[in-house]
């Protein structure tokens, strides 16, 4: 168990500077070894609005926001107003004592209005600074780190700003030092640094290691993040970056790359990968392996661009006419992503077909403490049975056997066993073909330019189809977490793993309720065996998911026929806390519901 | 196995007239494995014979070439010719050979395509790829009307030009590509007409040896869909702008040029400029290291712990 767990929460308008001393108190919480977890709520406005900032740290892991606030740093009355009355006792809130007035607030929840006009002047955003100075202070950190991550935060613009800050912040410190009182416990420090990052930082620090060396995106939130990564790293690590002029133009840029024998990626949002679903076809037909990335948002159509939610499973599982193989994971943590592009990448390289991520707001832009030896970078690289030009491939020589110009020895789509076909690159002598989105024979002729033939079509339906038969056995089945023989288990898919976790635990604990919990990864292929096996043997499954009508409650039940006793969905925009799942349970196991939809206390 | 597999359902296919040794080029080098499929007189069996013969006389390998296409009955040109070719989805051929050529630069990037393709569906591709220079050369058989879906009216056809689509003739403007793709920033700008495929072939060639993004619009009669265009329409009408003395470095004669319809339509190059750089000029990540889809995979131990440091 966890010795401290503590939350801090800051918010104000966006424009406000919430990002800076999230960031500082991320980076010094890493640095000390501890353990933490940050979700920004925010709108899609550049000023004004209502941004709020969770980031919640402790000795152990953690995975999602928790349910609860220590500290409350409120930068204007509208925060104040919103969140001090959800506060409870034992926490405090820290706030500019000339111009914010507190409101209701519950028994022994500590106000401490510091005086900013005083403590930093006249500097604009100084107050940020002041109040994590006190917030360190009362939780007991020392200064230094303080000051360490202030020189780095501001060096670019220079020693006087660095000292400036410095100054308040040290005024800040010294401020709560003799006027508040701090926690009766002390943040520890950790076993050894950490590192922080968010989920695109981590597929796109994916990416990187899988070896992309095309990446093209459009922007659109919350995949950005990936987008502006990639382009901040192009140059230094050899990486093609473009922003394209429309997802259209990015899907099929990045299916010629890859053609070419890149690996190439690329990520979006339910709409741009909406734009790109034609060419994910093609991806499929041309046999032509690439990795796209949906980090889903509200939707539909422009949505609520800067919430989360996980209702684009059957869009995905529908994307592209037709019929063909493709592989779908929905990662579960920031690590996650970043361990499944190269894995991914792996399986696309092998079975030549598309390979789509469905991640979500809410992994994509958290932030996550991270053990840099998790991210280990040199990962493994199988590209499967591709063709390069002698002596060119820093892949492994594959000696040509083909010359002259006009060999019809090599068939690009022959009609294998595995149904994979080598896969020859542009530029390589004697192995010159036609790579058509028609449907088209073993050479890659076109078969509506000779005739159409029943038996070729199904052939080459097969052909491909046959790919997918063998995946299955080289990706990890879901595993139960937990006890076998549990009143309850809960079913979740993607990015919730953490808090269904968490919430376990808590049913466990407070309330005397034995659940487990099978965390869903890989939706294509599934392991509808393993998974029917497992529920089968449960006495009450409810499915846990962030969207309105049980998406993946409908797949499972159309994959496995197993239909589950109960749900929880929200689809408010935010992400489950524990709480939610804690009561969603009690109320499921009373008989008041079968499918249960927490509300949002916090109005954000 | 219950599939049939490719020499049970059709007859191999034919190897091509003469087998050249490996190295040695011929005309016929570049004959695709199928005959094409378009209809007797089309004007695409022009622009292929143009660009086969462009490619041979330029001493181009076939595997040094890739021809890249959208969907149409001019698209399935890369099926028809023997260099790596891809035929992709409609109007995208220049967004994926754009992909392919920035993932490998040494390869001669050739997108072929129909009116419908360029101009309608593919049109915001075309209007990035122009200002963006990418190296490659983009052939649109041109016939102001969609072919391969049987006759209905197109970006270029003419205002009022009855097609199944427009029985009581068209109410819109048509596209004109010339003036478009010079305020767009094309770096090479021509017109060709299937009638007169030997000047085509010096069109093509000059595209194919530009360092930048080239456009050849090609006045490529449908036969059996376009009774207004024809080749009968086109031959008095076409004035070969070389023959002219048109001097393509002239920005504002160009775009007179290109305006010019009617009894007198001038083909040839209308636009030239070479003082622009390329994309791939202007990407470091290409200056070395020759085709990123050639590189070794994999991140060197201390760019790693440079990226890992950034985390920390
Ligand atoms: C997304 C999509 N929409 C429509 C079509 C149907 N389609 C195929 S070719 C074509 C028009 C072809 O016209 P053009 O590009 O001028 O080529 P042409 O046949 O005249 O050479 C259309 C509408 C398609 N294949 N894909
Ligand atoms: S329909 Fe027209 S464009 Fe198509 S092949 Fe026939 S003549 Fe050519
Ligand atoms: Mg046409």
């Amino acid at each position: 168990m966890a010795t401290v767990d503590f939350a801090i929460g800051i918010g104000g308008e966006a424009g406000q500077g919430i990002a800076t001393p999230g960031d500082i108190l991320a980076r010094i919480f890493a640095r000390r070894g501890l353990h933490l977890n940050a979700y920004n709520a925010y709108q899609s406005i550049i000023r004004g609005g209502h941004t709020f900032l969770t980031i919640r740290a402790s000795d152990q892991p953690v995975t999602n926001m928790g349910d609860k606030l220590d500290v409350l740093i409120p930068l204007n009355q509208d925060t104040m107003n919103r969140h001090l009355k959800l506060l409870r006792g034992g926490a405090c809130v820290i706030y500019d004592g000339d111009k914010l007035k507190p409101g209701e607030h519950a028994a022994g929840v500590q106000l401490c209005p510091m005086p900013m006009k005083q403590l930093c002047g006249t500097s604009k955003l100084g107050g940020n600074t002041v109040a994590i100075a006190a917030t360190l202070q009362m939780i007991g950190i020392e200064f230094e780190p303080l000051e360490q991550v202030l020189t780095r935060q501001f060096k670019k613009k220079g020693d006087a700003v660095i000292a400036e800050n410095v100054n308040m912040a040290r005024a800040g410190y010294e401020y709560a030092t003799t006027n508040f009182k701090a926690f009766p416990v002390k943040a520890p420090r950790g076993a050894k640094p950490l590192g922080i990052v968010t989920g695109n930082q981590a597929t796109a620090l994916g990416g990187a290691a899988a070896g992309v060396k095309f990446y093209a995106a459009y922007p659109m939130s919350p995949s950005t993040g990936v987008l502006m990564w990639m382009a901040a790293h192009a140059r230094q690590l050899g990486i093609m970056v473009r922003q394209v002029e429309d997802e259209i133009g990015v899907m099929n840029m990045v299916i010629g790359a890859a053609h070419a024998g890149c690996r190439a990626m690329c990520a979006t949002s339910g709409g741009g990968f909406a734009l790109m679903s034609e060419a994910i076809g093609m991806s499929g037909m041309i046999e032509t392996p690439i990795v796209c990335v949906d980090v889903q948002r509200a939707g539909p159509a422009t949505g609520v661009p800067t919430k989360t939610e996980q209702g684009d499973l059957w869009q995905i599982l529908g994307a592209g006419q037709g019929d063909y193989p493709r592989i779908i994971v929905a990662p579960t943590s920031q690590v996650d992503l970043f361990k499944i592009i190269p894995e991914l990448f792996n399986l696309v390289d092998k079975y030549q077909c598309p390979g789509l991520v469905l991640a979500d707001l809410l992994i994509s832009e958290g932030t996550s403490s991270v053990d840099p030896a998790e991210l280990d970078l040199n990962v493994k690289i199988d590209r499967g049975e591709i063709i390069f030009p002698n002596g060119t491939s820093g892949n492994g020589e594959t000696p040509n056997p083909f010359g002259g110009y006009n060999d019809n020895a090599y068939l690009r789509y022959k009609n294998t066993e595995s149904g994979i076909s080598p896969r020859a690159v542009p530029g390589t002598p004697g192995h010159i073909h036609i790579a058509a989105t028609d449907e088209h024979d073993e050479d890659g002729t076109l078969i509506s330019d000779e005739f159409t033939n029943p038996a070729k079509r199904r052939m080459m339906v097969e052909k491909r189809a046959r790919k997918m038969q063998t995946v299955l056995s080289q990706i990890a089945p879901p595993k139960l977490y937990g006890p076998e023989n549990a009143q309850v288990t809960l079913v979740g898919w993607g990015s919730t793993e953490g808090v269904i976790r968490e919430s376990i635990a808590k049913l466990a604990g407070d309330e005397g309720i034995v659940a487990n919990h099978l965390q869903i990864k890989w939706i294509v292929p599934f392991h509808a065996d393993e998974i029917a096996r497992i529920l089968g043997r449960s006495k009450r499954v409810i499915i846990v998911e962030n969207n309105y009508s049980g998406q993946f409650a409908r797949y499972l039940r159309s994959e496995t026929g197993f239909k589950a006793h109960g749900h929880i969905r929200k689809y408010d925009g935010e992400p489950f806390m524990p709480h939610h799942i804690v009561d969603a349970v009690k109320e499921q196991i009373t008989g008041r519901a079968e499918v249960s939809v927490p509300e949002h206390e916090i109005l954000v | 196995m219950t599939t049939a597999t490719i020499s049970e359902v059709v007859p191999p296919v034919p190897a091509p007239a003469t087998a050249p040794q490996p190295g040695e080029l011929t005309k016929d080098t570049y004959k695709g494995k199928i005959h094409p499929d378009w209809c007797p007189g089309c004007g695409d069996f022009s622009v292929l014979s143009a660009l086969q013969t462009a490619l041979f006389e330029l001493g181009l390998k076939p595997h040094q070439v890739a021809v890249i296409s959208g969907i149409g009955c001019s698209s399935n040109l890369p099926g028809f010719i023997n260099t790596y070719g891809m035929h992709t989805l409609h109007g995208r051929g220049i967004a994926v050979g754009t992909g392919l050529k920035l993932a490998n630069h040494d390869l001669k990037v050739i997108c072929t395509g129909g009116d419908g393709d360029g101009y309608g569906i593919g049109g915001n591709h075309f209007l990035h790829i122009m200002r963006r220079n990418v190296d490659l050369t983009y052939i649109v058989m041109d016939n102001q009307i969609y072919g391969l879906t049987t006759g209905q009216v197109s970006p270029t056809s003419v205002k009022g030009m009855k097609t199944k689509t427009t029985p009581h003739g068209s109410v819109e403007n048509p596209i004109n590509p010339i003036p478009l793709a010079m305020v767009g920033g094309a770096t090479y700008i021509a017109r060709a007409f299937s009638g007169k495929q030997k000047h085509m072939v010096e069109i093509i060639k000059g595209a194919i040896q530009h360092k930048g993004f080239s456009l050849v619009d090609v006045f490529s009669p449908c036969v059996t869909y376009n009774k207004d265009n024809t080749y009968q329409w086109f031959n008095p009408r076409v004035k070969i702008l070389e023959e002219q003395g048109h001097d393509p470095t002239d920005f504002h004669k160009a775009m007179d040029k290109g305006y010019m319809w009617g009894d007198e339509i001038p083909i040839g190059l209308f636009w030239k400029r070479t003082d622009l750089p390329t994309l791939e000029d202007l990407e470091p990540v290409l200056h070395e290291g020759g085709p990123l889809a050639y590189r070794k995979l994999g991140i060197p131990e201390d760019q790693a712990k440079a990226l890992i440091a950034e985390l920390m």
